[in-house]
């Protein structure tokens, strides 16, 4: 169970990210993090595993408190929390191996690392996580020779085999087309449900998200403004959310596209 | 739907306008001051050159025989020495590239603010620095003084030479690094070690091949240069030929040099598309 108490983010231009968030989010529950930009949005996940330092307020991983850890410490936290980027952040010039088992880096030590002789189960764990996501034949291929949702699919391989108990995603779907966007978003969810991890989703495309998650909760300035489930969204909702703007259009396609949504997936190879 | 600034007035007054890309310098006077300024230094700073022609009219054959010298190199009459100079010069290139570059690197590390500490990155700012504000042959003068005439003084000038070349280009490069995908190695537990060697370096290293072939290149041609003030080398003999007028043998060493470095560069290019 992750806990964020009186979370506060300040940062040193005096912008005011976050302002006292509380938000519990269960074992195995998958929420949507829904908001304008600057809302707030990737400041709060980055605080969650401290990328970001949060200015005051504590965050509840199970038994241990986030905020006030070592460096060491810190560490062996984080590997409990995997982490998905929107631009994928894969190391480019690296291959698509090193990449997934740079996951294990906070469980392997320095020379090993180094050397690439990581221990056999963690071998076989990625390539069993690349055979998860298809990619199997491109083990040996470096980063940069992969699309975008290939890209996508090998930073989730990466995150999962932390053995994490909370996925922190940042913004899956922004660089991806529409439909690349939807198998990422199904990929993401059905893993998590597979393995029953929490997951913490950032994400612009309301409808998008309306679509995968049991729980959306919407951030505006800072603050959270909306927390329910997906058909609580209406649209005085959203424009709480992110201001004045005609949204019935948004939440008809969201109906036409979940009846379209079946189509679409038997086309995908 | 009506546009949004219609009914301003704004767009018409605008409207058949000439359009021109704003002055860097905002004020026509002082923009046309500052050119006119420069010019006239330019042309009074060049009168004040001094030039002796009947000097330069003695010298045309003096320089013309040196050129001629190149038709028929002397490769010959002074070849031991030649080899023995060339070899001492590829002896302190190599070490002094690869000891320089060896301190480069935990250097241009500490120098790069965006993964150092501010003391460290002070500490490393100042070394590099220093090691920039001294001129090779500056370092070069001091350290025969210290060290007496021969390669050891050539070796440790290049070596501190290479440190303040390296270190800051090595520095820059970091600093415009992708800072996303170091952020994604270190958000997976990573200790420093680990996040350098996974998430720094991969991005540094074709430049820092290409960088370290570049200083091998420079610091031969530099060892050539280090000889005229007794720090050992090629240029050492080529000092000797000059002083006695043998102009062929002078001839015969600069075409090495220059062949050398050639074979360098085609070298460094290379390689340098081998590690992209």
């Amino acid at each position: 169970m992750l806990q964020l108490k009186k979370l506060v983010k300040t940062y040193r231009t005096g912008d005011q990210a976050l302002k006292m968030i509380d938000l519990e989010v269960p074992d195995g529950q998958v929420l949507a993090l829904i908001g304008p930009s600057g809302a707030g949005k990737s400041t709060m996940i980055r605080c969650i595993n401290r990328l970001v330092e949060p200015s005051s307020g504590e965050v509840w991983l199970d038994e241990t408190e986030l905020t006030r850890l070592g460096a060491g410490a810190l560490r062996r936290a984080r590997r409990k929390m995997g982490m998905i980027f929107q631009e994928y952040a894969l190391v480019e010039r690296l291959t698509v191996m090193e990449n997934v088992l740079s996951g294990r880096l906070g469980y392997v030590g320095f020379w090993r690392s180094l050397a690439r002789r990581y221990p056999q189960k963690d071998v076989d764990e990625a390539f069993r996580l690349l055979d998860r996501v298809g990619l199997l034949h491109m083990a040996d291929k470096r980063a940069d020779e992969l699309s975008g949702g290939q890209r996508q699919r090998i930073g989730i391989c990466r995150a999962l085999i932390q053995d994490p108990k909370l996925l922190l995603v940042d913004e899956p779907t922004a660089s991806l087309d529409p439909k690349t966007s939807r198998q990422i978003m199904r990929l993401i969810c059905e893993l998590c449900a597979e393995r029953g991890l929490a997951a913490i989703i950032n994400i612009h495309d309301v409808a998008l998200a309306q679509m995968f998650v049991s729980r959306v909760v919407g951030l505006r300035f800072g603050e959270i403004v909306f927390d329910g489930g997906p058909t609580e969204l209406s649209p005085d909702k959203l424009t709480e959310i992110y201001g004045e703007e005609d949204w019935e259009a948004t939440i008809e396609t969201v109906e036409d596209e979940t009846e379209e949504a079946a189509p679409v997936a038997a086309v995908a190879p | 739907m009506s546009g949004v600034g219609t009914g301003t007035g704004e767009l018409e007054a605008l409207l058949g306008r000439r359009w021109r890309k704003p002055a860097f310098i905002k004020r026509p006077a002082l923009r046309w001051a500052l050119a006119l300024g420069f010019v006239v230094y330019l042309i009074a700073a060049v009168l004040t050159i001094p030039v002796d022609w009947a000097r330069v009219y003695d010298g045309l054959d003096r320089g013309m025989a040196f050129i001629g010298a190149f038709a028929h190199p002397d490769f010959v009459s002074r070849g031991s020495d030649i080899g023995e100079g060339l070899l001492e010069s590829i002896v302190i290139t190599v070490a002094a590239s690869v000891v320089g570059i060896a301190i480069s690197i935990p250097i241009g590390l500490g120098a790069a603010r965006n993964i150092a500490p501010l003391p460290v990155y002070l500490l490393c700012r100042a070394i590099i620095a220093i090691s920039r504000a001294l001129q090779e042959i500056i370092v070069a003068i001091l350290l025969v003084a210290i060290f007496g005439f021969g390669p050891l003084a050539g070796f440790l000038t290049l070596s501190f030479a290479t440190i303040g070349f390296l270190s800051k280009l090595l520095a820059e490069d970091i600093e415009a690094m992708d800072r996303v995908q170091a952020e994604a190695v270190r958000a997976t537990g990573a200790r420093w070690s680990q996040w350098i060697n996974y998430g720094v370096q991969p991005q540094v290293i074709p430049r820092l091949v290409g960088l370290s072939m570049y200083r091998v290149d420079i610091n031969f041609r530099e060892s050539a240069i280090l000889g005229l003030v007794g720090a050992g080398g090629i240029g050492a003999t080529l000092n000797t030929a000059f002083d006695r007028y043998e102009y062929d043998t002078a001839a015969a060493i600069l075409i090495l040099i220059i062949g050398i470095v050639m074979g360098l560069e085609y070298l460094s290019g290379l390689i340098r598309t081998r590690v992209q």
